[in-house]
C-alpha cells in the first residue's frame, strides 16, 4: 500500500519535471482547457439555449465528434492485435501508448456526453442500483454499458503491467491476458453499439441502413492508424520513443486495406440513396447536393471525400507513400477526412429533413467550437502526461528501487523498454 | 359478447394467437387493444428494492455532506428526488408541495398540481378529420396555453403541416403558413402531435426510463427523472418531444394553475417534454384542450376500448389511416376523411 501511494507520487513528479518546451506544451493546452470550463459553465448557467442545437438538429457537433473518437478508442485494437495475437515485438513496445490511447478517446468521449445533455446534475440516473438502466432495449444504455466496461478494461491492463514493471516484477498472465483479448472484441462492440445506437432508429432513414456499423469499424481502421502514425512520429520526435520502422509499414499496410474499403462502402451507401432515388433519399441530396436551397454540408462533405480520396491513392502506389512529407500529410487528410465524414457528415444530415419535412440547418457556433477543441485539448493533455509516465517506466527510469538492475528476471514478458530497444 | 375492456378480463386473446374470433366486427382491433395491453404490464418498471432505497440513501448522505454548502435543502432533495414509479404518497405530496412553492416564487401564480392515475378500461385514442381541419391552428394556441408552454413558437406540442393536395411529400409542406388565410385553395392541413404509440420508439430509445407508456395509453415523462440525452428526439418519426433548451418562462397571467405532474406542470430547464392528451383533464373525464378549440370539429377524442365510444366507431367504420405506419409505431392517433 505504501508502495503504491509512493507510485502515485512519483507519477504525479514524472508529470510536473519538464522541460520549457513541455511546459509550453501543457500550458497551452490548459488554456484552451480553461475556456471550455467557461463554456460549459455558461451552457450550465443559461441552459443549451447558447448552442445552435434546436428541436430540429437537437445533436449537434457533440455527438459528431463523440462518434469519431469513438472510432480513435475502437482503434486501439490495430496495436493490440498485432502485439498480443501475432506477437509482433516492435508493436508489443508501443502496446501500451495504444491502450493509454483508447482510456483517452473514451475518456473525451464520455466528456462529450457530459457537456451535450441536458441535466449533467442527473447523470447518476444511469447508475445500476440507484438509477436505471434502461436494458436490454435502450442502445443508449448499451453504450453507456460498453464504454465503462472498455474504459475500466484499458485502465486495468497498461496500470497493471506498469505498476509491475516499476516494482520489478514479472506480471501474472492470468492478470491481464484474459483482459486483452476481451478488450480486442470489446473494441468492435463500443463502435458497433455507437452504430446501432443510430442505425436503430426507424425515423431517421438516413441512418437506418446495417451498412453503418461496418462502415464505422473501417473507417476507424482507417482513422486511428493514420492518427497514431502522426502522433508516434510526435512522440519520437519530442520524448525521443523509439519506434521502429516497420511498425510505421505495419500502419501503412492497414491503411491500405481500410481507406479503399472505406471509399467502397461510402460509394455503396451513395448508390442506394441516388439510385433508388426514394423520398428517404432527402438527406443525402441535403448532404451532398444541398435540399431546397439548403446548401452548407455539400462542400464539406466533397471536400472530405477529395482528402481521402488523395489519401488513398497515395498510401496505395508505392512511389507516393515513400515520400515522407506526402505520406505524413495523407495520414492529415485521412483524419479530417475521416473525422468530417463521420461527424458532420453523419451526423447533421440525419436530421435534415426532420421528421416533418422541416428543413432548418445547423452549424455548430463558437462557444461549441471552443467546447470542443476544449475537451480534445484536455484529452492531449492527459495523453501527454501518460505517454510520459509510461516511456519513463518502460524506460526504467521510473522505477521502485531506484539502484537495483535494470532488467528484473523475467522483466521480458512487461512489454521491453522502450528507448533501450533496436 | 360485449368488448373486455378490462385488462386481463379478455378470455380469447391469449399468447398473441388472435385468429378465431366470432365477434361480428372488428376482431382484428379488439386484438390490438388487447395486445396492446399485455406489452404494456410486461414493460412495468420492476418493483421497488429495498437495497436500491439503502444504496440510494448512503450514497444521498455521502454527496449531500460534500455538496450542502450552497445548495438549499429543496435543491438537494430535488438532486436526490426517485423515478416517479418509486415515489410513495407520502414522498409525491412533498414533492408537488415544493414544486407549487416554486412556481409561486417565480410566477407569484398559486397552482396546484396533481398526479391522475390511468383509469381502468380506458385506452385513449385521437381520429382526426382532415376533411373538416382547415388548418386555423386554435388547437395550437389553445394547447400552449392549457400546458403552461412558453411563449416560443417552436415550443408546440402540434405542428400542422400544409400540404398541397395530391401529396403527402412533407418536405413540399409547409408549417410556416399564415393561420388567418386559411384554408388556401388547393391545400390540405396535418396537424401532428404525439401519437402515444403502442411501440414507442421513445420509450425504447431512453436511457434512463424517464418515459413510459401508461396503462391507459399516455407516454409520459418524468421530468425530475430525464438527463436530456435527446436521444428520443432523434428516435421520434413524428418530431413530437420538445426539449427546454432553456428555463421556460411563462407570465404569471398565463399560468394554468391546474397541473398534472405528468403533464402541464411547469418544466426544468435541460429535459424532454411532449403531449400527454392532457392527462390532468382527461383521467378527470374531460376532452383535451385541443379537442374543445377546434372551431370545425375535426377532432375526435375517447376510449378506444369502449365500444359505444365516437373514436371506436370512427377506427371501426371510417377509411382510417396512420402516419408513417410502415414504421410500425402502432400509434393510437388516427387520421380519416369523413
Amino acid at each position: 500500500m505504501k508502495d503504491f501511494i509512493v507510485y502515485v507520487f512519483r507519477m504525479i513528479g514524472c508529470v510536473v519535471k519538464g522541460s520549457r518546451n513541455y511546459y509550453l506544451w501543457l500550458g497551452t493546452l490548459a488554456l484552451f482547457v480553461g475556456m471550455a470550463g467557461l463554456e460549459w459553465y455558461h451552457t450550465l448557467h443559461d441552459g443549451l439555449i447558447v448552442t445552435n442545437m434546436s428541436d430540429h438538429v437537437s445533436w449537434g457537433i457533440g455527438i459528431a465528434n463523440f462518434v469519431y473518437f469513438v472510432g480513435v478508442a475502437a482503434g486501439a485494437a490495430v496495436l493490440v492485435v498485432p502485439a498480443y495475437v501475432f506477437h509482433r515485438e516492435d508493436i508489443k513496445e508501443l502496446v501500451l501508448l495504444g491502450e493509454l490511447l483508447a482510456v483517452v478517446a473514451v475518456s473525451m468521449c464520455l466528456l462529450f456526453i457530459m457537456t451535450d445533455v441536458g441535466r449533467p446534475d442527473r447523470l447518476w440516473h444511469l447508475t445500476p442500483g440507484i438509477g436505471f438502466l434502461n436494458l436490454p432495449s435502450s442502445l443508449l444504455s448499451w453504450d453507456v454499458v460498453v464504454f465503462t466496461g472498455y474504459l475500466l478494461m484499458n485502465l486495468h491492463i497498461p496500470g497493471y503491467l506498469l505498476f509491475m514493471r516499476y516494482r520489478g516484477r514479472k506480471p501474472t498472465a492470468l492478470m491481464y491476458l484474459p483482459f486483452v483479448f476481451l478488450s480486442m472484441i470489446w473494441a468492435v462492440s463500443i463502435h458497433t453499439v455507437t452504430a446501432f445506437l443510430l442505425s436503430g432508429l426507424g425515423s431517421r432513414p438516413f441512418w437506418n441502413t446495417p451498412i453503418l456499423a461496418p462502415r464505422f469499424l473501417i473507417s476507424a481502421g482507417a482513422s486511428a492508424p493514420a492518427l497514431l502514425i502522426i502522433l508516434f512520429t510526435a512522440i519520437r520526435h519530442f520524448a525521443g520513443l523509439k519506434v521502429k520502422d516497420s511498425v510505421f509499414e505495419y500502419f501503412l499496410s492497414v491503411l491500405r486495406v481500410t481507406m479503399p474499403i472505406n471509399l467502397f462502402l461510402v460509394g455503396c451507401e451513395v448508390f442506394q440513396e441516388f439510385y433508388t432515388g426514394s423520398l428517404h433519399a432527402a438527406s443525402a441530396y441535403y448532404l451532398y447536393f444541398g435540399l431546397h436551397g439548403h446548401s452548407m454540408l455539400p462542400k464539406f462533405i466533397w471536400t472530405a471525400l477529395t482528402f481521402n480520396i488523395f489519401a488513398t491513392v497515395v498510401f496505395l502506389v508505392p512511389k507516393l507513400r515513400a515520400k515522407k512529407p506526402l505520406m505524413y500529410l495523407a495520414c492529415g487528410l485521412t483524419v479530417v477526412g475521416i473525422w468530417t465524414e463521420k461527424g458532420m457528415g453523419l451526423i447533421f444530415p440525419g436530421f435534415v429533413p426532420n421528421p416533418l419535412g422541416e428543413i432548418v440547418e445547423y452549424a455548430p457556433n463558437l462557444g461549441e467550437i471552443i467546447l470542443n477543441i476544449g475537451i480534445v485539448a484536455l484529452g492531449a493533455l492527459l495523453y501527454t502526461a501518460m505517454a510520459k509516465v509510461t516511456i519513463a517506466i518502460q524506460r526504467g527510469e521510473l522505477r521502485l528501487h531506484p539502484g537495483s538492475t535494470p532488467e528484473a528476471p523475467g522483466a521480458a514478458e512487461v512489454p521491453a523498454p522502450v528507448g533501450s530497444a533496436s | 359478447m360485449k368488448l373486455p375492456v378490462l385488462p386481463g378480463a379478455s378470455s380469447g386473446c391469449g399468447g398473441g394467437g388472435c385468429g378465431g374470433h366470432d365477434h361480428e366486427r372488428g376482431p382484428s382491433l379488439e386484438c390490438a387493444v388487447e395486445d396492446r395491453v399485455e406489452k404494456l404490464v410486461s414493460q412495468r418498471l420492476e418493483e421497488p428494492g429495498t437495497r436500491r432505497d439503502i444504496l440510494r440513501g448512503g450514497i444521498a448522505a455521502a454527496l449531500g455532506l460534500a455538496i450542502a454548502p450552497g445548495c438549499t435543502t429543496s435543491e438537494i432533495d430535488e438532486f436526490f428526488q426517485k423515478h416517479y414509479r418509486e415515489l410513495k404518497d407520502d414522498e409525491k405530496k412533498k414533492i408537488f408541495a415544493r414544486l407549487e412553492e416554486k412556481t409561486r416564487r417565480r410566477t407569484g401564480v398559486t397552482v396546484h398540481i396533481t398526479d391522475p392515475q390511468p383509469l381502468e378500461g380506458v385506452h385513449f385514442a385521437y381520429a382526426l378529420n382532415l376533411s373538416h381541419c382547415n388548418g386555423n391552428r386554435r388547437c395550437v394556441e389553445a394547447c400552449a396555453r392549457e400546458n403552461n408552454l412558453p411563449d416560443d413558437p417552436q415550443m408546440r406540442y402540434i405542428r400542422v403541416v400544409e400540404l398541397d393536395n395530391g401529396s403527402q411529400h412533407l418536405e413540399k409542406g409547409t408549417t410556416a403558413y399564415d393561420p388567418e388565410k386559411v384554408p388556401q385553395p388547393g391545400k390540405f392541413y396535418l396537424p401532428v402531435q404525439c401519437h402515444q404509440c403502442d411501440n414507442p420508439p421513445c420509450v425504447k430509445a431512453c436511457p434512463t426510463k424517464a418515459t413510459w407508456k401508461e396503462p391507459d395509453g399516455i407516454v409520459v415523462v418524468d421530468y425530475n427523472w430525464c438527463i436530456g440525452c435527446r436521444y428520443c428526439q432523434a428516435a421520434c418519426p413524428y418530431h413530437a418531444r420538445r426539449f427546454n433548451w432553456v428555463e421556460p418562462e411563462i407570465e404569471p397571467e398565463r399560468v394554468n394553475p391546474d397541473q398534472g405532474y405528468l403533464s402541464n406542470r411547469i418544466r426544468p430547464v435541460g429535459v424532454v417534454e411532449k403531449c400527454t392528451f392532457c392527462l390532468h383533464r382527461t383521467r378527470n373525464g374531460r376532452y383535451p384542450a385541443c379537442y374543445e378549440a377546434c372551431p370545425t370539429g375535426a377532432r375526435k377524442f375517447g376510449n378506444l376500448a369502449d365500444p359505444h365510444s365516437e373514436v371506436r366507431h370512427i377506427v371501426e367504420n371510417k377509411r382510417v389511416w396512420i402516419l408513417k405506419e410502415e414504421l410500425g409505431t402502432e400509434p393510437r392517433f388516427f387520421y380519416f376523411y369523413g
